[in-house]
């Protein structure tokens, strides 16, 4: 795959949004793939998590907002509580839905789904998936 | 040893009911509507113990997840407001039974303890509340029976060992991540394991008792759940499990109805069942009409509940 570069893109004001709401320092990585290796979610991703700081150290942010990757993190935290390095990827992940979500855009739209799915979950399925799937 | 154990004891409250020793309780919002079983078992099943549960006077939902980003201190102010109410009673501790109430009540705590700024700042906030500094210690129940009650104790309340059982303890995620609100060993955590084998059933040791089930995702992407829940499943059935034991009402409804309908249904239920079961007390507080009708199968077929 061919991608590009630019000086502008790795200063984007992207990559720094990231870095400012997650608290993390995403230079820390070094690609070890731990993150993906141990994720209960990776087997569905387009991207893995080790990819997805990858693409932020490169400022590549079109690629990952059309991503499904941090949509589809349950927010479990095997891989904060394994990176040798420190970062915590779960705060990565949240700053990375959040610049969506606060666009007001909602990744699940709770007036469309049906009473009876409402009906059936119970609500600590329902809070937590408002709280992380919409804005 | 008997000095050694009231110290323990006193641990729990300052103030007792009777001979009985009293715990804040926060049962949070599952507990109250889709999980009553959890509840009644556990209230039930601490009386056994002596432990008066007495529930937290106008508590509120705690947010159900812990906000991650730096800037999103609205979030916590639920969790702290809970917190608060613990200590207007006097207290400085509360117990959860709710897995994820656990790790939101516990972290949200911890920025109050850790953050002076975001201390500031949501303490401005709430000027209505008294300030808060991060006081109050959540645990969550497990804590409570390994640390304060203690194995031996639960054993000498046993009066129908769980014999001949092989049951697989579940931590799922909010209980052990991240390592600042872990409740045991992150990656080998043991404390269901010694319950369930106080109990008088054999644990069942399987490599996927820490992993997540997919949680939430359940609501935009069940198909996904379903293979997280047969991942875990088969792993628990390969290694010997009969049954799962629980501490997390979302991994209970996962677990329980996600299950793919062709292959040998896994009984799921609270570690407080367990502990009813095996203390004798009345399977009416146990709530296992909430189980499933397999569950329910497996222990009306091992003599377990009428």
């Amino acid at each position: 795959m061919r991608v590009e570069l630019s000086s502008k893109k790795l200063r984007s004001n992207f990559v720094k949004k990231v870095a400012e709401l997650s608290g993390q320092n995403l230079y820390l990585c070094y690609q070890c793939g731990k993150c993906s290796a141990g994720c209960p979610m990776g087997f569905a991703m387009d991207i893995l998590p080790n990819q997805v700081i990858r693409l932020i150290q490169l400022g590549l942010e079109e690629d990952l907002i059309n991503s499904k990757t941090v949509w589809l993190c349950a927010s479990c935290l095997t891989c904060t509580a394994r990176c040798p390095r420190g970062v915590d990827l779960s705060k990565v992940m949240e700053a990375v839905r959040l610049l969506t979500l606060r666009k007001n855009k909602n990744y699940i739209e709770p007036s469309k789904m049906s009473h009876d799915t409402i009906a059936e979950l119970p609500q600590i399925a329902l809070v937590s998936a408002f709280r992380k799937l919409t804005g | 040893m008997l000095n050694y154990r009231k110290s323990r004891w006193s641990v729990l409250s300052a103030s007792s009911r009777g001979n009985k020793m009293e715990l804040a309780y926060y049962p949070g919002c599952t507990l109250k509507t889709r999980a009553k079983n959890f509840e009644t078992s556990a209230i039930a099943a601490m009386s056994a113990l002596g432990v008066n549960l007495v529930e937290l006077p106008r508590w509120n939902c705690c947010g159900t997840v812990y906000s991650l980003a730096e800037d999103d201190l609205i979030h916590h102010v639920a969790a702290i407001r809970n917190l608060i109410r613990v200590k207007e009673q006097g207290k400085n501790k509360v117990v959860t039974l709710c897995a994820f109430c656990y790790n939101t009540l516990k972290r949200a705590n911890l920025v109050m303890k850790d953050s002076p700024d975001k201390r500031f700042a949501i303490n401005n906030f709430m000027n209505e509340e008294p300030d808060y500094a991060g006081e109050v210690e959540t645990v969550h129940l497990l804590q409570v029976l390994r640390d304060d009650v203690g194995w031996e104790r639960i054993a000498r309340n046993v009066k129908h060992p769980l014999k001949d059982l092989k049951i697989a303890g579940y931590y799922g995620c909010t209980l052990l991540r991240p390592q600042s609100a872990a409740i045991d060993s992150v990656e080998r955590p043991r404390v269901l394991q010694d319950l369930i084998k106080t109990l008088g059933a054999s644990a069942v040791e399987f490599p996927f008792a820490t992993e997540c089930c997919g949680a939430y995702q359940v609501v935009d992407n069940r198909d996904i759940v379903a293979e997280r829940t047969a991942a875990i499943l088969s792993s628990a059935r390969k290694n010997g499990a009969e049954a799962i034991a629980v501490s997390c009402p979302l991994c209970e409804y996962n677990l329980r109805q996600t299950q793919r309908q062709d292959t040998v249904p896994m009984p799921v239920l609270y570690f407080t069942q367990l502990m009813v079961i095996a203390f004798g007390l009345d399977a009416i507080t146990g709530g296992f009409d909430e189980n499933s009708m397999e569950t329910r199968a497996w222990l009306k077929g091992k003599g377990l509940i009428p």
